[in-house]
């Protein structure tokens, strides 16, 4: 318990002290870098929580696909980071408020579950105990048989959007010089090597 | 252990959704040379699918444990989207191969979307409504910036999907706070939830920001500020394509929204949904009049006719969904017939006639095309007896009989200023002087054309069919 107890601090530490360095570090690369410290670390606390399977998907997703993404673009990219914060004080009211207004949110939130404890225990298909099937069983046993429809029609969503993507940025470029592997494979000897007796003293002409 | 589901009731999706995949591997493979072939398979896929859905339109199922459901009123709504888009593929065809668009990818697009609008048609859970209304939009955004090499049309799929981004935020945000209430996703399964307790705040709140989702896809007033520019942007068909079937589809999912899960509780969307129809019937009619460009022209008027359409939304009756199933039938048979014109109107140097005052004279070269134009725009205007005389009657009836006087009396005043620019169009091209050149109708388009005339103009013989279908398809709704 104890080691749980100290295991979610410093996650939780770890956590909030990263993301507040994603928007203070100076350079953006330190700031994605640090962003990757906060998912590994809010992975580790939906472990402690019992959801393993977000765990995993946070660092697969977010770490391995997300954020070296945003790494890829920030160094890729040249923007200047420097001119692009100037004023950015100017949005520190309108930032707070909503701020704020999301915290009360939360709070209401926070105030409706303790209200009603058991409203989890309410949905169509309640967690079983994690003693008895871990949650990525519990969640493939229902994404593939109840909600099959919707998994199938999410996959064409997707398939629309890469779709989509190729439509919109593909473009056959004329002039290439691609590689021909084949062609290259294929070539023969006499094709690439021409041999030439030379007299003593007469040189070759090529 | 879950038993495999039934998916006969599903043939059709299934069938789309194999029929896009087969497609696109053959699009892709043969390469840009053969999108004339893909359109034409694709055609015949939505063809297909449509005979499907009609061989199995008496069968009334619930599958995919409670996330679809197969009912008349699904069948109906399917057909008219399927056979539109088949036959908005059919005009797109030339314009495709003019300005040099031929890729496979479109008439597969425009499969997926349609597969979309069936998943959206066929929803019982606020979950298959997400998925399907994305699955539509998502192509929609695609197809919008298809002419990518046109700042308009990149502008005009850019703002389509930052706002359609917005509005499914919306919408998802209003489904979040239904199923905080009640804690269940299933339309039914909410129907009764809402039916034993008080009605909370939160179930508001959801309502109303459901309705604000959904009535920014059927893009009624106020909700509608994307409609003329991305109707202005997009290449033509997909203006003519954007104008159709989802419309069709998003007002058949706002329907069965509407009526099923927050059947119990029409007291309190009645008002909404009268508020959407009147300023979308207003707006249409008066903001139209300015327009000089066809196609924003054509966005108000079909802003308007969404208002009309809503107003059989808002009497809540059978006789209310009825009138609007032909409403929709009618408008897609008129407007297919109009925009089959808009693209047919060319010059000899293939440029396409967009502003209003090149129609001039239109009458004097192609006689055939400007009557053809005329009965499209006198059955939009709503005058007797062209179908879209019909259309109106129903959708009115129901709001009188439903006691919805005030916003009857709104529809008919927005009618009468609404004639006006219809009426302007076919003055202009009757009684302006001539500007010569104008290409005749190639010959698929013409058939096109010439059916939807037909359509137009003997409705009023025949009614019966089409309002009996519409009819049963709206007892569906209300067991």
């Amino acid at each position: 318990m104890l080691i749980q107890f100290i295991a979610f601090y410093v996650f939780a530490a770890v956590c909030v002290g990263s993301a507040l360095m994603v928007i203070a570090a100076r350079n953006p690369v330190h700031s994605v870098l640090f962003l990757i410290l906060t998912f590994f670390n809010a992975a580790g606390i939906f472990v402690l929580a019992g959801a393993e399977f977000l765990a995993m998907t946070l660092v697969i997703v977010y770490v391995g696909a997300v954020a070296v993404l945003f790494l890829f673009v920030v160094m890729m990219l040249d923007i200047n980071f420097v001119r692009l914060r100037q004023g950015f004080m100017q949005y520190l009211p309108i930032g707070a408020t909503v701020g704020a207004l999301l915290l009360v949110e939360l709070l209401l939130v926070i105030g409706i579950v303790v209200d009603s404890p058991d409203a989890g225990g309410l949905g169509g298909a309640p967690m079983p105990p994690v003693e008895r099937q871990s949650n990525t069983h519990a969640l493939g046993a229902l994404l593939y048989t109840r909600y099959m429809y919707l998994f199938q029609a999410a996959g064409m969503v997707l398939l629309v959007a890469m779709i989509g993507a190729i439509v919109l940025t593909y473009r056959v470029r004329t002039g290439v010089r691609k590689q021909s592997i084949a062609a290259q494979v294929g070539r023969h000897r006499a094709d690439a090597v021409e041999m030439k007796k030379v007299a003593t003293g007469t040189g070759v002409t090529l | 252990m879950m038993a495999f589901p039934d998916i006969a009731p599903a043939a059709a999706e299934l069938w789309m959704a194999i029929g896009a995949m087969a497609l696109l591997v053959y699009g892709v493979l043969r390469g840009d040379g053969s999108t004339r072939a893909v359109v034409w398979m694709a055609v015949a896929t939505l063809l297909f699918a449509a005979w499907l859905v009609w061989s199995h339109a008496e069968f009334a199922a619930v599958t995919f444990s409670g996330l679809y459901i197969a009912d008349r009123f699904g069948a109906f709504a399917k057909i008219l989207v399927l056979v539109g888009s088949a036959l908005t593929l059919i005009l797109a065809l030339d314009y495709l191969e003019r300005e040099k668009l031929e890729r496979p990818e479109f008439p597969v697009l425009v499969v997926t979307a349609c597969l979309g609008m069936m998943v959206m048609i066929s929803a019982s859970d606020l979950l298959s409504l997400y998925v399907g209304l994305e699955l539509q939009s998502l192509s929609l955004y695609v197809l919008a910036a298809f002419q990518r090499d046109s700042v308009k049309s990149t502008e005009s799929g850019l703002k389509y999907f930052v706002l359609g981004a917005l509005a499914s935020g919306i919408l998802l945000y209003g489904a979040s706070l239904v199923y905080g209430v009640t804690g269940v996703t299933g339309f039914s399964a909410i129907a009764t939830a809402l039916g034993g307790q008080e009605r909370s705040v939160g179930i508001l709140f959801g309502l109303a920001f459901v309705a604000a989702g959904l009535a920014f896809k059927v893009a009624a007033v106020p909700f509608h500020m994307w409609t003329p520019d991305v109707y202005e942007g997009a290449p033509t068909p997909v203006t003519a394509f954007f104008s159709l079937a989802p419309k069709v589809a998003a007002l058949a999912l706002f329907i069965r929204v509407m009526t099923g899960p927050f059947g119990g509780i029409g007291d309190d969307w009645v008002g909404i949904i009268s508020l959407l129809s009147a300023l979308s019937m207003l707006l249409g009619s008066f903001a139209a009049i300015g327009q000089r460009n066809i196609k924003r022209l054509m966005a108000y008027s079909s802003i308007g006719h969404v208002g009309y359409a809503l107003m059989g939304l808002a009497a809540n009756s059978t006789g209310g969904v009825r009138g609007i199933l032909v409403y929709l039938a009618i408008y897609f048979g008129m407007n297919l017939g109009a925009w089959g014109v808009i693209l047919s109107m060319r010059r000899a140097d293939g440029k396409l006639v967009e502003d209003i005052n090149d129609l001039a004279g239109l009458a004097r070269e192609r006689p055939l095309m400007a009557a053809a134009m005329a009965v499209f725009m006198f059955s939009l205007a709503g005058i007797p007896p062209l179908a879209g005389f019909f259309a109106k009657f129903y959708v009115f009836f129901a709001a009188i009989d439903a006691g919805l006087y005030l916003l009857a009396m709104i529809g008919v005043l927005a009618t009468v200023v609404g004639s006006y620019y219809y009426l302007r169009i076919i003055k202009i091209m009757y009684f302006d002087e001539p500007a010569p050149g104008f290409v005749p109708l190639n010959g698929t388009t013409g058939v096109v054309v010439a059916a939807a005339a037909v359509f137009t103009l003997l409705f009023f013989l025949f009614p019966a069919p089409l309002v009996g279908e519409a009819g049963l398809a709206a007892v569906a709704l209300f067991p």
